[in-house]
C-alpha cells in the first residue's frame, strides 16, 4: 500500500491537491497597476486599475475586490467604476485606517494586488418597468455609482430615476461632476442636500429623508437602492415606506470586517448570512428583523 | 434491506470484526509508519491529553484518566493500563487539518514592481489514532466549511486526501461530554477507515478492530488476529453503551429554534458578566474556523507574506471596522458565539456547529457551560419560539 496515491477513502475529497495552490488560488492576489489617481474630496481617492496580466476583469455593480497595498493589507472596497469596461477597474477609496492611509500615497505607477469579485450584486434588471430611487449620502455614493451607469445605460426600460444624495457640507459632495451631468439630464431627477452650506447656499439644505419627501415618483411601483451608514439607512427605510414602498423593493448594502472574502474567516458574518456571500447587497426584508438588532 | 450498494462498501459491511490484542496495536502504528504515515496520537503532554507525533504504542497514554467538569481538567491514574480510557483533550484534530497558523503566500519587491508566489502546501500522508465520534462529526463539519462550498481550500483539501483515519469508541465519559444529545456518539459510525474498541481488564487488554473502508480492510489483513467472539462484541458494546448512559450532560433539544427566537434577551448580559473574553472556547472548539491574516515584512519592506491565523469572534478585533467595532459588547460577542455554533451554522452549513465533545465547558476558566446558557435562554424566554430566522 503506497498512502501518498490513497485518495481520502473516507470521503472523496474535491479539489485535492497536493501542488502548490495554482495562481488562481482565490487568497492569492492579482498584480494590478495603479493607472490613474483621482483625488475626489478629503481623504477620499479614486483608483483605476489595470491588470498586469492583460487579462480582463470581470465585476458586477455592488460586488466588492479585496485590495492590496503591499507589505501592508488587504480591504474590502466595493467597484465604483464603469463595470461593462472590462479592461480596468475603478475603486474609491476613503483613507480611515492604516491599509487605506497607506494607499492614498501610492502614486499613479504603483503595483497593488486585487482578489476578487466577491459578494453579491445590485440587481439590474429587479427595476425594470419601475420608478428607481437611490438614497446614498457622502461616499456611499461610490458603491452605487456602476449601477447608475448600468440603469442610464437602459434608461428606456425605468420609470422615473431620482437620486438622492446627502452631504455633510458643500465640500465632500463626491462625484460632483457626474452629479452635474446627471442633474443637466432631463430624464432623471438628482436631489443634492447638504447638512451645513455657508450663508448664501442656494441649494436644499436637510435630510437625505426630506429630500426623499419632496421627490415625486410612484411608491406602490418602486424600487430603492439604499447606501448609507448603517445609522442613517433606517431613516431613509422608514421615508421610503412613508411613500407607499414595501422593504421587499428595497436593497442596501452593507459593510463588515473581511480578512478571506470567501466565507471562510467568519469576521463578515450578520445573522445566519456571511456578507462577503450572501451580502453585501441585500434586499432589505430578508435583513429586516437582523438589522434591528443591536451589535448582531 | 440491502439495495444496490458498490462492491466497496458491501465488502467492508461484511467484513466481520475481529480483534488484536497489545502488541497487535502496537504491529498497526508500526505497520502505517513502514508505509510511510506519520502517526499522530494521543499522549500525556502539559499534564493533559495532546495529539502529537507518536514513535510507537509505549507513547500513548497508558493508564491516564481525565476529570473534567466546568472550568477543570486534571488527568488521574486509572484503574488499568487502557491507553484510551481518557476523553477528549484541549486539543482536536483541527491543528492537523487547519494549522494555528499557516503561510498564505509570499511576496517581493523590486522597485514599483510585485511579485507574489502562493505557499507551498505541505500534505505528508498521516494517521489520526484515536479519533473519538466527536471529533469525527467535526471534521465531517469542518469539510462543509472548507470542502463543500463555492471556494475549496486548496490546503485543507490537501491535508484532508493525505488521512487515514483509526477511531476509538468511547468507553467513558466525563461530566463534560454531551455528544448523545448532539447525536455524534459515543460510537464512531462513519468517516473512520478503522475503529477500535478497546478491552481492558480482568486480565485482558484487547481491541475490537472493524474497517470501515477497503483500505481499512487491507491494513487488518496485514495484523495478526483472531475473529471477535459474541463475548468480545459483547463486551465492546457494553463498553460504549456504558460511556452513553453515564452521560449526564445534555444539549436542550432545539436550541437552534431557542437561540433563534432569543437573539435579544436579557440573558446575553448575564452570561457577559461571568464571561472573561479569553477566547479559550473558540480556539479548543474542533469546529470554529475563524481566521484572521498577517502581514507581515522584513525590515526593508522587499519581503513580505501573508499569514493565516485563528481567530476568535471573543475579540474586539473580530469585528473591528473603521470607527470602531460592531461588537463592542461582551454580551454580543458571546451571543454571536453561541448562536454562530448552535443556529446559525444551521443555516450555513447545513448541521448544528456543535459535536457535543465538551471541550469548551471543561477549559472555560469560570466554567460557564453552554448546555446550561441554552436551558436559561430558554428558561428566561417570554414565550415559545416564533420566528425561526
Amino acid at each position: 500500500m503506497s498512502p501518498p496515491e490513497t485518495v481520502s477513502a473516507v470521503q472523496a475529497v474535491p479539489g485535492a491537491v497536493t501542488q502548490p495552490a495554482s495562481a488562481l488560488d482565490p487568497m492569492v492576489p492579482r498584480a494590478f497597476r495603479v493607472e490613474h489617481v483621482r483625488r475626489e474630496v478629503k481623504d477620499v481617492f479614486s483608483w483605476q486599475l489595470r491588470p498586469l496580466d492583460g487579462a480582463a476583469v470581470q465585476i458586477a455593480p455592488g460586488q466588492f475586490n479585496m485590495l492590496y497595498a503591499p507589505g501592508v493589507g488587504e480591504v474590502a472596497i466595493s467597484v465604483s467604476g464603469d463595470c461593462s469596461d472590462d479592461s480596468a477597474l475603478v475603486h474609491t477609496i476613503r483613507a480611515v485606517g492604516t491599509v487605506t492611509r497607506a494607499m492614498a500615497q501610492l502614486q499613479a505607477g504603483a503595483m497593488v494586488g486585487v482578489r476578487g469579485p466577491f459578494g453579491s450584486a445590485w440587481p439590474i434588471e429587479a427595476g425594470y418597468g419601475k420608478d428607481v430611487v437611490f438614497i446614498t449620502g457622502t461616499v456611499g455614493l461610490a458603491p452605487l455609482r456602476p449601477l447608475i451607469y448600468e440603469v442610464l445605460k437602459r434608461r428606456e426600460k425605468y420609470g422615473k430615476v431620482i437620486i438622492t444624495y446627502g452631504s455633510r457640507g458643500v465640500d465632500d459632495i463626491l462625484y460632483e461632476r457626474d452629479l452635474h451631468t446627471w442633474r443637466g439630464r432631463f430624464d432623471m431627477d438628482v436631489n443634492v442636500t447638504v447638512h451645513t452650506a455657508p450663508t448664501g447656499y442656494r441649494g436644499l439644505v436637510g435630510s437625505v429623508a426630506e429630500a426623499v419627501n419632496r421627490s415625486t415618483f410612484e411608491g406602490g411601483n418602486a424600487i430603492a437602492f439604499v447606501c448609507r451608514s448603517e445609522a442613517l439607512t433606517l431613516a431613509a427605510v422608514r421615508a421610503l415606506q412613508q411613500r407607499g414602498m414595501t422593504t421587499d423593493c428595497m436593497y442596501t448594502t452593507l459593510e463588515r470586517s473581511m480578512k478571506c472574502g470567501i466565507g471562510f474567516c467568519g469576521h463578515c458574518q450578520f445573522g445566519p448570512t456571511f456578507m462577503c456571500k450572501e451580502g453585501p447587497v441585500y434586499r432589505f426584508d430578508t435583513i429586516e428583523r437582523l438589522f434591528a438588532i443591536r451589535e448582531l | 434491506m440491502l439495495t444496490q450498494s458498490n462492491g466497496v462498501a458491501a465488502k467492508v459491511a461484511q467484513r466481520p470484526a475481529e480483534v488484536i490484542d497489545r502488541a497487535g496495536l502496537g504491529a498497526l502504528i508500526s505497520l502505517l509508519q513502514s508505509d510511510g504515515y506519520r502517526v499522530i496520537g494521543p499522549q500525556v503532554g502539559d499534564g493533559a491529553i495532546v495529539y502529537e507525533t507518536l514513535a510507537s504504542a509505549d507513547d500513548l497514554p497508558a493508564g491516564w484518566l481525565d476529570e473534567q467538569s466546568p472550568g477543570h481538567y486534571r488527568l488521574v491514574r486509572g484503574p488499568d493500563a487502557a491507553v484510551f480510557a481518557h476523553t477528549v483533550g484541549p486539543q482536536g484534530w483541527k491543528r492537523v487539518l487547519f494549522p494555528p497558523r499557516q503561510t498564505l503566500w509570499e511576496g517581493e519587491r523590486d522597485g514599483s514592481q510585485f511579485s507574489i508566489e502562493p505557499a507551498e502546501i505541505e500534505a505528508p500522508p498521516t494517521v489520526l489514532l484515536g479519533v473519538r465520534a466527536c471529533e469525527l462529526a467535526a471534521i465531517a463539519i469542518q469539510d462543509r466549511v472548507f470542502l463543500e462550498g463555492a471556494y475549496v481550500d486548496a490546503g485543507y483539501a490537501a491535508r484532508r486526501a493525505a488521512l487515514f483515519i483509526i477511531a476509538v469508541n468511547c468507553a467513558r465519559s466525563t461530566s463534560t461530554c454531551f455528544c448523545v444529545s448532539m447525536q455524534t456518539g459515543p460510537k464512531a459510525r462513519t468517516g473512520y477507515d478503522l475503529a477500535l474498541t478497546e478491552l481492558c481488564g480482568g486480565g485482558r487488554h484487547d481491541f475490537v478492530i472493524e474497517a470501515g473502508t477497503e483500505r481499512g480492510a487491507e491494513v487488518i489483513e496485514r495484523l495478526e488476529r483472531r475473529a471477535a467472539g459474541p463475548e468480545d462484541l459483547a463486551a465492546a458494546a457494553a463498553a460504549v453503551e456504558r460511556a452513553a448512559s453515564t452521560q449526564t450532560r445534555a444539549m436542550p433539544p432545539d436550541a437552534e429554534g431557542i437561540l433563534k427566537a432569543n437573539l435579544e434577551s436579557t440573558h446575553w448580559n448575564e452570561v457577559a458578566s461571568r464571561c472573561l473574553n479569553c477566547t479559550n472556547c473558540t480556539l479548543v472548539c474542533p469546529t470554529c474556523f475563524c481566521s484572521t491574516v498577517e502581514d507581515v515584512t522584513d525590515l526593508g519592506g522587499d519581503h513580505f507574506s501573508r499569514e493565516r491565523r485563528w481567530d476568535s469572534c471573543f475579540t474586539l478585533d473580530h469585528s473591528y471596522i473603521h470607527g470602531g467595532s460592531v461588537r463592542r459588547e461582551g454580551a454580543s460577542r458571546y451571543r454571536q458565539w453561541l448562536t454562530h455554533k448552535l443556529a446559525h451554522w444551521h443555516d450555513q452549513f447545513g448541521s448544528s456547529g456543535c459535536t457535543g465533545c465538551g471541550r469548551c465547558v471543561a477549559w472555560c476558566p469560570v466554567g460557564i457551560d453552554i448546555t446550561a446558557e441554552v436551558a436559561a435562554i430558554a428558561a428566561a424566554a417570554p414565550a415559545a419560539p416564533k420566528d425561526k430566522r
